[in-house]
């Protein structure tokens, strides 16, 4: 499978206090290690099992994902900007690699 | 099923490679045997491992799904709960469980104050129709739970 490609929309600007939408999605097949392919072997489990979004370093949301969470997970949640900065986005997948992505806010 | 992931380590190294590293694929094994759906009771019995005895009140988490979902490979969910969202009260964690999913554990949202609102979606799989079920822990320890009914058409959790 190709690099999964994370894509994430942030508002460029905000007022402070604002309270923003942030939207995320990668491209992962979320592999659920039930399935199998043709010859009956079961395709292994690989998932994307942590997310986690911070801003200036701060934590502000991060989810554990189970196989129930489709595939090319989509992930959307609020946070309330008080300063300029850079949200920073991380999924961990199953195989230790960690996709990351972030963003710049202007805020005013 | 833990005999069957070992056989299945002996054929694939990768997969041999993925259960080293995470050592999650036997945590999800020993909580549901494969593609055998969960039944509500386990729901009962995650939650309970989570928070023991704890009273749990009903009410403040809202679960929002279609009624109806034709493809059980992405179902959108948005989940609510009533907060202020405080420093001193807020909703620290929300787990997700799916009653009818072989796995029945979908997804746990950690909120933090600087959220402003606990609300968040995602889209998940289901594999028939069943209850959905949110848990809500605020950062005061309580704890309050909301479900909702979906109806799958075509299950999506493969087989």
């Amino acid at each position: 499978m190709a690099t999964p490609t994370p894509r994430v929309r942030v508002p460029a600007k905000a007022k402070k206090g604002e309270v923003i939408e942030i939207k995320t999605l990668i491209s992962h097949d979320m592999e659920m290690g039930t399935r199998k392919d043709a010859d009956g072997k079961t395709i292994p489990r690989k998932i994307i099992k942590l997310f986690a979004c911070t801003f200036n370093g701060k934590e502000v949301f991060k989810s554990d994902w189970q196989p129930g969470i489709s595939a090319n997970p989509y992930m959307a949640f609020f946070a309330k900007v008080n300063e300029s900065g850079t949200f920073e986005f991380a999924w961990h997948d199953d195989d230790g690699s960690v996709y990351k992505a972030s963003s710049k806010i202007e805020v005013a | 099923m833990e005999q069957g992931a070992r056989s299945a380590g002996r054929r694939d190294a990768s997969r041999r490679r993925v259960l080293a590293v995470g050592a999650l694929g036997g945590i999800v094994a020993a909580l549901a045997p494969r593609l055998a759906a969960a039944k509500p009771e386990d729901v009962a019995a995650a939650i309970k491992k989570l928070y023991g005895d704890k009273a749990i009140a009903a009410g403040k988490v809202k679960l929002e799904m279609p009624q109806i979902a034709e493809n059980g490979n992405v179902v959108p969910m948005t989940v609510t709960v009533d907060s202020p969202m405080t420093d001193d009260d807020y909703v620290k964690a929300v787990h997700v469980f799916a009653e009818g999913n072989p796995i029945p554990a979908v997804a746990t949202f950690y909120f933090t104050p600087a959220c402003a609102k606990a609300v968040c979606s995602t889209r998940i799989r289901m594999a028939a129709t069943q209850n959905v079920v949110a848990v809500a822990e605020t950062s005061k320890g309580e704890l309050f739970t909301g479900k909702t009914e979906v109806k799958v058409t075509i299950g999506g959790c493969g087989g």
